[in-house]
């Protein structure tokens, strides 16, 4: 699974960074920096948890699809 | 076949360029010879047509650099009631080619469109103009006056005056504003799926890529492919402007020498730097001139075609100073609906200012390269890559300068004047979380 954020919903509650600081940061101005990667096996309840708890349901995770 | 860099006897949209007045139905089919009725080619014609571009290697002219034909075949794959959207917006402030091909040869564009009408069985033609540019729409109006004695075209054609505005002209944004909405740019993670107009398939073409498709439909691919890079067919539409005598729209061969375009638009002295594809351009070194106007070559400097743009910067400027400037407009014409793009595009123009005024020390040095790589990638659309490429080029290009003015000593060109013309910034469309 990868995280995928819509930046144009995005208005940095940053409730996302504070449930999963290990896998996503927060910019100087308060907006979260997503990994483009896979999230790791063990961070993928609180990812999801990330996800269930974005005001803006900006935040999702989703399968990752190889391109082709 | 010409060689490249004659490209005066390559003209093929720009036909009449340097007359005055209006290339008018008569001249226009004195000039190309009449549209092949599509019935000379039933039952396969649109097949034919969409082969014929395939093989042409046409390329989007538009910015994105997209293959023409598949687009058309995608479109034309999902059935009849497509809305065909002509992209005439011109967001790109140094960019005259739209407004060039309406002057010169509307009639082309229009041919083009309703070509790619039929060959979608498209619903509507709905030509986009930016509300600023009134006397482009009557441009229009007054060809498609011209067209309607001939019978009914394959698809009804409006023209649109749609806000204008940088990212106005951004594929997403162009689609919602005809559907009714606000033409900022919509996130679209996966680019495959189509966008709408309400339930219609929308499908965006830019003018200039549409006045190709007229030709190639008379012509040929074979024809097509006679000049221009093998990599990269055909000619292209070329703004120069900056510090140049003759400012205004070429007509060139893809491929020709950066150093021949510039050459044709009369340097106004010796030229330190020019901008190419547009204000999200790359700066390009007065010593890479030989590099060819095309997208793999371009590519190797972190260039690229863009919409045709090229803004020439004379040794007695200053890359920094002008960066800057660049950087707070594009920080103004962001729509405002990405933090990452609304907050840190500002402050990139901040630094930039600071760097240009001699008044960055190692810390807003570091904290530009830092915002820059942070803002890379992070919004809806592509706005803030564009600022970033056009950052990291300038830091290339004017290694130098920049080094100087981190020391402490701006030159004496950072005072001088712009060669950019910058509209004025129109206020951006911020959420309501942000107002104040």
């Amino acid at each position: 699974m990868k995280l995928v954020l819509n930046p144009a919903a995005c208005d940095g509650f940053g409730f996302c960074s504070e449930i999963v600081p290990e896998l996503i940061g927060m910019d100087e101005w308060g907006f979260p920096v997503v990994p483009a990667g896979p999230v790791p096996a063990h961070l993928g309840p609180a990812a999801r948890q990330a996800v269930n708890c974005c005001p803006r349901r900006a935040l999702q995770l989703q399968p990752e699809v190889r391109a082709g | 076949m010409t060689a490249v860099g004659t490209s005066v006897d390559t003209a093929r949209l720009l036909t009449f360029f340097g007359e005055e007045g209006r290339t008018t139905l008569p001249l226009h089919l004195e000039a190309y010879g009449p549209l092949p009725a599509p019935a000379q080619w039933a039952p396969g014609w649109a097949e034919h047509l969409m082969a014929e571009i395939e093989r042409s290697g046409l390329t989007g002219r538009g910015g994105a650099g997209f293959p023409a034909h598949r687009k058309l075949r995608s479109a034309r794959s999902a059935g009849p009631g497509t809305v065909l959207i002509v992209n005439a917006m011109e967001g790109e402030p140094a960019s005259a080619k739209d407004r060039a091909l309406w002057q010169r040869s509307p009639h082309l564009v229009l041919d083009g469109a309703e070509l790619v009408a039929g060959v979608l069985r498209a619903e509507k033609v709905v030509v986009c103009v930016a509300d600023d540019r009134e006397p482009v729409a009557g441009l229009i109006a007054a060809a498609l006056a011209e067209r309607r004695p001939r019978g009914p075209p394959l698809a009804p054609v409006e023209v649109a005056l749609l806000p204008g505005r940088f990212v106005a002209g951004e594929e997403s944004a162009l689609v919602r504003a005809v559907a009714g909405g606000t033409g900022i740019p919509a996130f679209r993670p996966d680019k495959s799926v189509p966008l709408r107009v309400g339930r219609r398939r929308a499908l965006v073409h830019n003018v200039e890529t549409l006045a190709h498709v007229a030709l190639i439909a008379r012509y040929g691919a074979d024809w097509f492919r006679e000049v221009g890079d093998p990599a990269a067919p055909g000619t292209c539409l070329v703004t120069v402007s900056g510090d140049v005598q003759r400012p205004g729209v070429l007509e060139v061969e893809v491929g020709t020498p950066l150093g021949h375009i510039i050459d044709r638009a009369g340097p106004s002295g010796p030229a330190q730097a020019v901008l190419v594809g547009g204000y999200a351009g790359g700066w390009v070194s007065s010593t890479d001139w030989a590099t060819p106007f095309a997208p793999a070559q371009l590519k190797t400097l972190g260039a690229t075609m863009g919409a045709g743009v090229l803004v020439v910067l004379g040794a007695g400027g200053c890359g920094i100073r002008e960066t800057a400037r660049l950087a707070r407009f594009m920080a103004a014409e962001s729509a405002g609906q990405c933090g990452p793009c609304l907050f840190g595009l500002p402050s990139i123009a901040d630094d930039l200012e600071q760097l240009a005024d001699g008044r960055a020390d190692g810390v807003v040095w570091e904290r530009l390269w830092r915002r820059v790589a942070l803002v890379d990638g992070r919004g809806a659309c592509r706005h803030p890559d564009g600022v970033a490429r056009l950052v990291r080029s300038a830091m290339d290009v004017f290694a130098g300068d920049a080094a100087a003015h981190g020391q402490g000593f701006p030159c004496p060109a950072s005072n001088a004047p712009s060669v950019l013309q910058l509209a004025a910034p129109v206020a951006p469309g911020k959420k309501d979380m942000y107002c104040i």
